[in-house]
């Protein structure tokens, strides 16, 4: 695998505010890089200054090698967080005239077929929902069969389902071997699309790796759940646990989660509504940082 | 440039002006309304110059009958003298003639009272020669419709551009096209050229649909006024471009495009001659491209006058045009 953007040193300053602190990172071709953090974190700004958006104050960014040029523009394939198209024209008409700008593009037909477009092409911009919204954004970034897709918080505001529609339509994308930059506070999604995150907070990079590799390097334990009026305060105490209650439950960090459950047994504690889960990126934000991702 | 990029633009931005009903109707509609609110409010068939207010009419002396029938004064026959003095008093009457009592009132202040009282004393006593000649009167409407149409142009110009660049600035649309290979220039040439072709084919409806009913006195020639039109719309389209280079709060541009355009209105004849205005005014004037629009427009419905005689107003566009176009272009950034 090859590097297709290299990320050196980048800094970026609003007046006194350091909303970028020298993050440095590669991304390899093909794959779906994810940068994680609270609002805030430098997320945007950072791949504001990839996609050639922002001017950085210092630091390089180098796509295939070299400084991005009007190449980049070409081959690129952008999804801002929030953006507004042109008023008073269609779907059909939008897609057109952002295929026009390209020197290569991918057939129209079949960028409608994929993202779902075809019963409101003739419908005026301004009153699609929110997720055929996103997905005509989608088409646009796609408009010109880019190698490199940036999706800054693409599912920010959808409902569960058109956001898991929108990760098959992102999957979709990763099959044909493209390049995704992905920004998301959502660690479902981070979890279920990237195969590269970088956590970002206070516009520094944290922890990066692989999110299941990131997680086994945090991680030797599991979360074993129960209600918190089935468990004792006496055992709040007890050395063998790592016990803490919260929102009405309690929370046991296990790394022998056999012997976890045997001593609660030995205890008498009732397990009907016992659950496992395994540690999330979630966990491991709070444990880097002592915040939530979405705070 | 590549002129597919430039032609998409074009043709979206084309597209949002005919269907957005609302602008184009206004585009059409307000100079259509205020030329026919001049043509009926101005085109009356009197001429009357003076008002005179006449006291007693059966009883007034045999030396003011000359004077009773000049042309182009309205006698008005009072009842009360004290009233009809305030009136005089008041410039709501230009004279007040009581010769039964040897009287006549006028204002020490009325211009009008003044040119009456010469009259009434000798009236059209000249040992002068007199020539006629016969003509149609340019009326008010006549020479409005430059004006008119010129400040409808202007404010096409100023707040279709300049507004509608900022409102793309403010809301994330050019955001989203610096995202994309189109340059600045491709993107700011098809915002001129939409704007330009638009307000000429408008313009020319407003002219043609308005001369049909109220008939525009035009002696010189439609190409020349095509020109001048061209050449003011694009110059205040260039001017809109400077406001719009970086602004992206629509309350701030809504108020510097203000301070533009009210000026231009007052000051670049749209309404009145400034013949009369004092020197600084006048030459004030000078720098607003309406100005120069409206003058070269006139002398060529007007006077009739060619392409040779309104060339330093040509030449004064052109540069104004250049000038305002490369410090619009050189400034813009799309956020």
């Amino acid at each position: 695998m090859s590097c297709i953007l290299q990320v050196e040193k980048l800094v970026k300053h609003f007046g006194t505010v350091e909303a970028v602190n020298g993050v440095s990172f590669t991304i390899e071709r093909g794959t779906c890089f994810g940068l994680l953090g609270p609002n805030g974190a430098g997320k945007t700004t950072t791949v504001e200054m990839m996609e050639g958006i922002l001017p950085s104050t210092s630091g390089s960014i180098q796509y295939k090698g070299a400084p991005a040029d009007e190449t980049f523009r070409d081959e690129a394939g952008i999804m801002f967080q929030e953006t507004s198209l042109q008023e008073f024209i269609q779907v059909g008409e939008t897609l057109e005239l952002f295929s026009r700008f390209y020197s290569h593009t991918r057939p129209l037909d079949e960028l409608i077929e994929r993202c779902a477009l075809g019963e409101y092409l003739d419908r005026d911009v301004r009153k699609l929902s929110g997720g055929q919204r996103q997905r005509l954004l989608l088409a646009i970034a796609l408009v010109n069969d880019p190698e490199i897709v940036f999706l800054d918080e693409p599912t920010t505001g959808l409902d569960p389902q058109a956001r898991r529609n929108f990760w098959q339509l992102v999957n979709d994308i990763k099959q044909e071997q493209k390049t995704l930059v992905l920004t998301t506070h959502y660690m479902e999604e981070a979890y279920e699309l990237c195969d590269e995150i970088a956590i970002m907070d206070h516009g520094r990079i944290i922890a990066q790796g692989s999110p299941r590799a990131l997680l086994k390097k945090h991680f030797d334990n599991s979360v074993i759940l129960l209600p918190a009026n089935e468990v004792p305060e006496t055992l709040d105490q007890d050395p063998r646990l790592k016990l803490h209650r919260m929102n009405g439950q309690v929370e046991i960090l296990s790394e022998d989660v056999n012997a976890t459950i045997d001593l609660l047994m030995a205890q008498r504690i009732p397990l009907t509504h016992l659950q496992i889960r395994s540690r999330t990126l979630e966990d491991l934000f709070l444990e880097l940082t002592g915040r939530g991702l979405r705070s | 440039m590549r002129f597919k990029r430039f032609i998409a633009v074009l043709s979206a931005r084309n597209l949002e002006f005919i269907r957005d009903r609302s602008a184009l109707s206004w585009n059409i509609v307000l100079p259509v309304l205020i030329v026919f609110g001049f043509a009926f409010a101005f085109t009356t068939s009197s001429q009357d110059l003076f008002k005179v207010g006449v006291y007693d009419q059966q009883k007034q002396a045999p030396t003011v009958e000359a004077f009773l029938k000049l042309k182009h004064i309205q006698f008005i026959t009072v009842e009360a003298l004290e009233t009809a003095i305030t009136k005089v008093e008041r410039h709501q009457l230009d004279m007040l003639l009581d010769s039964s009592s040897g009287s006549y009132w006028i204002n020490d202040s009325s211009a009008n009272g003044y040119m009456l009282e010469q009259l009434l004393k000798r009236p059209g006593d000249t040992t002068l020669n007199k020539q006629t000649v016969t003509g149609d009167a340019i009326r008010y409407v006549d020479w409005l419709i430059p004006g008119v149409l010129g400040m409808n142009i202007m404010f096409s110009s100023l707040f279709g551009v300049g507004y509608v660049i900022v409102r793309y600035r403010k809301n994330g649309v050019l955001k989203r096209l610096k995202a994309t290979p189109l340059t600045a220039f491709e993107f700011l040439s098809a915002q001129v050229v939409s704007r330009l072709w638009l307000i000429v084919a408008v313009t020319s409806l407003v002219y043609a649909g308005t001369d049909l009913l109220v008939g525009f006195r035009m002696y010189g020639s439609y190409l020349s006024l095509l020109l001048v039109l061209v050449l003011g719309t694009f110059s205040m389209i260039c001017l809109s471009l400077i406001v719009a280079a970086r602004l992206s709060n629509e309350e701030t541009a809504n108020g510097i495009l203000n301070l533009v355009s009210w000026p231009m209105m007052m000051l670049s004849g749209v309404w009145f001659s400034l013949e009369g205005s004092p020197d600084i005014i006048q030459q004030l004037a000078l720098i607003f491209p309406l100005t120069h629009m409206i003058q070269a427009a006139r002398a060529i419905m007007i006077d009739g006058d060619g392409l040779l005689q309104v060339t330093d107003h040509i030449l004064i566009l052109i540069i104004m045009s250049v000038v305002f176009m490369t410090i619009g272009a050189r400034s813009f950034k799309w956020e």
